[in-house]
């Protein structure tokens, strides 16, 4: 029974929106569907075995078999924390998606859609189909954001679909080039077969095929000077839309080079590391600053999502081989998957309470705010939860994350000389930057004196409440037991 | 069976058909179309229960036609095209009834749908021919069908345009073709496509200026026929102007013939060392510059029929580069399962154009305003088919791209890839723009659109046929991969 799991949590999802376009009420026929998801990812999550770790739950169609694409689904430890991430967003963005006013089947369609191409994505074992899935969510957010969308919608929308749908054929080039550089009889895109090759040592795909992933995939996580799409698509995005782009679907990006980039481009990763470290500072300490500029909430955490990939990407940076035995840095790895699973939820939660905000008060521009606390305690409190969350204070997982990051960039020192070092006094610096943008956000729209027109707004639902603690209490649980989590990413790489 | 009595078969049918609306006494012409449709899905199925055999060396056809894979998938895709448009007829009658002056009741409706049928006898001809007096005889024979169909819409002024610009251009390639085949017969002494790289070998030195300015000249003919730049000038306005069914199936019957044409010429001349190099030049460049003219021009595009003649000219880009990859053993299936895919998409967006046209009144993608809330059939179809345009996972669209994208990484392309990658971008803002139009923007009325049954089917049909090759291509793929071996 097990093998089948993976394919019922894509399939869920898919067959709720086919019902709903039948005329099935969208939001109780949404919500089931990924009510049984988070049920079924955390059930195996639970049942994945780390004492015999590798791939697991696994399950094999024939698409075209004699190009070596197939329909492999399966998981290991890095995958299922990502596909909980995933249904956690999910059921989380569903229910606290506000009233839809307007062709509300659609909007359900669509956010179903995302969440099944990524559970889609960090389910599949065969890259065409990783890619194929990751694809699924590109017109669902066009539609999402051009028709439900707050702002300049129109214009977001475009830059992000331009922008993703580019850069994912840039992925393209390069997935196709990666599998045209293995010899003809083994041609395949079954990672396991894949991993198998490079571990043999006979496997050497030229490293321009690197540079064409790393901005492939680092236009899809928003990495310096790819990003300019990210902020403004999420500060026009509807909420539940933000919360499953930034929380989920931009790890697609990292988990695509954790997977392909870090095996197959050990040398590569390392040769060109410094671009790395260049292009991730400017996304900790340019974007930093310039989310520190920010004059409005929903683009404070837009931006903030940019900067905080830079500390993901200081985690890949520093898997570079030390020593002799061409054994890897993996420290920062699991940070980084550490950091990939904070993340996800924390945005997800700023976005949600972000929502809520606007819903209330119709702006989020930070001079027209202030004292809200006294008016939606709660709201306060949770937004005081995840701003501390973002900011990476102990007890919540970013904290664990960030530690192992820079843990793992110090190892790496060696390996890199000065430029790493540069990056992580940089990387340190971002924490301080990050806590002057969402204190002052905190500040400028809780505290202070309250304008008489906000006294009379209404607390947080029942709802939107629980919703956003669902995602909270993840961040906490790892956050004190980071090992529940670093466990399971650590069964991506075999120590 | 023997090769040509399938199209023998369809003259036959389309002749039975004109008979039949000359002396049945019947005003409502829809049976025509059905019956068309009928007879031609019997020869298609016939094709697969008595696949057309090779004639033998010594039968007098055989220096003229060849039965191959690669003929047999573009007959059976030439016959489903045109079942599609010739399906596509009733609801167009419409505009017939506007256009066309008739002196009784259903005047002029029969035909629109029998004509398409003799254009299909002459491209599946064309498909097989493997001698340039055939390839010519038959290009003419759908060339001269797709006149009359071009200009049907007599008392409308663009359509009267439409044809005028297509007969001209058309017989100007035709001359450029006729005069090309006479140079390489003067040079060669042959005009069978298999006899011409032997005649070729023994050419002396001197003889290779006159040969080349020969296969130049039946380039820029075929060229014009799939719609390559520099020679695509004629394509939006005559796409405009047609008649919407016509369009289609200039877009897609007709550009597949001429690739079939260009596939066999570039197999033919592929041994001959000095001209393979500079041949493969040649259609690398057309590919940039198709791609580069059709997906540009494209953009600032605001009528949706001349869209879809732009974004024709663009496909025609990428299948250029697989036709510039052809050293590939899979470049051949790569093209053929581009076309399936391309059939599907290409068809059903016309399909939804000719419905919304004739239920808001003009083609312009403003008309499609607001099309989710009107008819969501529609719009999902619409919303299909420009996602496998622009080549979105799961739909036939992408395959046909990642193929055509292997096969030119793997030949070495890599220039025709970057250029390739830029364009895909492009499509995208232009075919969303339909989407933008479906689903953002608000309609003027909200009276939902009535779609009769064939309508719905055919929708349902290649909706499931794109999405079909999308996700599970590897029928139609394991189908065209043994073409290659029947070929060399």
């Amino acid at each position: 029974m097990s093998p089948l799991l993976l394919p019922v949590l894509i399939a869920l999802p898919l067959l709720a929106a086919l019902f709903i376009a039948v005329g099935a009420n969208p939001r109780r026929t949404s919500l089931g569907a990924a009510f049984l998801n988070l049920v079924l990812s955390i059930f195996l999550f639970a049942r994945y075995d780390l004492h015999v770790g590798g791939w697991q739950f696994v399950s094999e169609w024939h698409v075209i078999p004699n190009l070596g694409i197939n329909l492999i689904l399966g998981a290991d430890g890095l995958s299922l924390t990502m596909l909980l991430l995933s249904t956690l967003v999910t059921f989380s963005a569903l229910w606290v998606a506000p009233k839809v006013d307007k062709q509300e089947g659609l909007y359900y369609i669509a956010l179903l859609f995302i969440s099944a191409g990524v559970i889609g994505a960090f389910s599949s074992l065969d890259i065409f189909f990783l890619y194929s899935f990751h694809e699924l969510a590109l017109i669902p957010t066009f539609l999402l954001i051009g028709i439900w969308g707050s702002g300049d919608r129109q214009s977001a929308a475009w830059k992000a679909t331009i922008y993703l749908g580019a850069g994912s054929f840039v992925l393209l080039i390069g997935l196709l080039a990666l599998y045209l550089s293995m010899p003809t009889e083994v041609r395949t895109f079954d990672l396991r077969k894949l991993n198998e090759l490079a571990a043999s040592g006979t496997f050497h795909p030229a490293s321009w095929i690197y540079l064409v992933l790393l901005v492939g995939f680092g236009t899809l996580v928003s990495l310096f000077p790819f990003h300019s799409w990210a902020p403004s698509a999420y500060a026009s995005a509807p909420p539940p839309a933000a919360m499953l782009h930034a929380g989920v679907l931009k790890k697609f990006g990292l988990y695509g080079l954790i997977r392909i980039a870090i095996p197959f481009f050990p040398q590569a990763v390392q040769q060109y590391g410094w671009l790395l470290l260049l292009l991730l500072s400017a996304n900790l300490l340019y974007i930093g600053y310039v989310t520190v500029a920010q004059k409005r909430l929903d683009w404070t955490v837009g931006y903030s999502s940019v900067m905080h990939m830079g500390y993901i990407f200081l985690g890949l940076a520093s898997v570079a081989i030390i020593g002799g035995d061409s054994s890897l840095n993996l420290i920062g790895y699991n940070g980084a998957a550490m950091l990939m699973f904070a993340h996800g939820l924390s945005v997800a939660a700023a976005f949600a309470l972000c929502g809520e905000i606007r819903q209330r008060t119709g702006t989020l521009d930070y001079s027209e705010l202030g004292g809200l606390a006294k008016a939606v305690p709660v709201l306060g409190i949770l937004f005081g939860f995840v701003s501390l969350a973002s900011v990476g204070l102990p007890g919540f997982a970013n904290f664990a994350g960030e530690v192992l990051v820079f843990f793992g960039a110090t190892a790496a020192i060696p390996a890199y000389g000065p430029g790493m070092i540069v990056a992580i006094v940089i990387a340190v610096w971002g924490v301080v930057i990050s806590a002057i943008y969402m204190l002052r956000a905190y500040r400028s729209i809780f505290w202070g004196p309250i304008a008489a027109r906000w006294e009379s707004i209404t607390d947080l639902s029942p709802t939107a409440r629980y919703s956003v603690i669902l995602l909270i209490i993840p961040l906490l649980i790892a956050g004190f037991y980071p090992q529940i989590i670093l466990k399971m990413v650590g069964t991506a790489f075999p120590h | 069976m023997n090769t040509v009595l399938l199209e023998i078969a369809v003259v036959a049918l389309g002749i039975l058909l004109l008979l039949a609306d000359s002396f049945v006494d019947r005003s409502d012409k829809n049976y025509i179309s059905f019956l068309g449709a009928l007879g031609l899905g019997v020869i298609l199925v016939l094709s697969f229960i008595f696949p057309p055999i090779a004639p033998s060396p010594d039968s007098p056809v055989a220096a003229f036609v060849t039965s191959d894979l690669l003929s047999l998938f573009f007959i059976r895709f030439l016959l489903v095209s045109t079942i599609v448009v010739v399906l596509m007829a009733p609801s167009f009658r419409p505009v017939l009834e506007r256009y066309v002056p008739a002196e009784r009741a259903g005047g002029g409706i029969g035909e629109f749908a029998i004509l398409p049928i003799f254009s299909c006898a002459g491209l599946m001809w064309m498909v097989q021919a493997v001698d340039f007096i055939m390839i010519f005889v038959a290009l003419e024979l759908a060339t001269i069908t797709l006149y009359i169909l071009v200009t049907y819409l007599r008392q409308n002024q663009a359509s009267l345009e439409a044809g005028t610009k297509y007969l001209i251009l058309g017989a100007l390639s035709t001359g450029f073709l006729v005069y090309g085949i006479t140079w390489i017969f003067g040079v060669t002494g042959t005009t069978n496509l298999n006899d011409l790289a032997p005649a070729i070998q023994l050419l002396p030195e001197s003889s290779h200026t006159p040969l080349l300015f020969g296969i130049a000249l039946v380039l820029v003919a075929l060229s014009f026929k799939i719609a390559a730049f520099p020679f695509q000038f004629w394509v939006p306005d005559v796409y405009q102007g047609a008649p919407t069914p016509i369009t289609a199936y200039l877009s897609v019957a007709s550009k597949a013939a001429g690739f079939v044409v260009l596939i066999r010429l570039l197999l033919a001349l592929e041994g001959v060392s000095f001209l393979a190099h500079k041949l493969e030049a040649v259609i690398t460049l057309l590919a940039i510059l198709t791609l580069i003219f059709g997906n540009f021009a494209a953009i600032p595009q605001t009528n949706l029929k001349r869209l879809l003649g732009y974004s024709s000219i663009a496909h025609a880009g990428y299948l250029l580069i697989g036709l510039a990859s052809l050293g590939s053993a899979l470049a051949i299936p790569a093209i053929g399962f581009y076309f399936a895919g391309y059939l599907g998409m290409t068809l059903l967006s016309f399909l939804v154009l000719l419905i919304v046209t004739e239920n808001t009144g003009g083609d312009d993608i403003s008309r499609f305003n607001g099309l989710s809330q009107r008819s969501p059939l529609l719009a999902g179809a619409m919303l299909l088919s420009m996602a496998s345009l622009a080549g979105i996972p799961f739909t036939a669209g992408f395959i046909g791209k990642f193929l055509i994208f292997e096969v030119a990484i793997h030949q070495g392309h890599y220039g025709l890839v970057v250029i390739g990658c830029v364009t895909v971008a492009a499509g995208f803002y232009y075919y969303f723009k339909v989407v933008r139009a479906m689903y953002w923007q608000q309609p003027s009325e909200l009276t939902p659109i009535p779609l009769s049954a064939t309508v719905k089917i055919l929708i349902a049909v290649m909706g499931a046929g794109i999405l079909a090759l999308g996700i599970y291509p590897n029928p139609v793929l394991a189908a065209l991969q043994p073409v290659v071996t029947t070929l060399h």
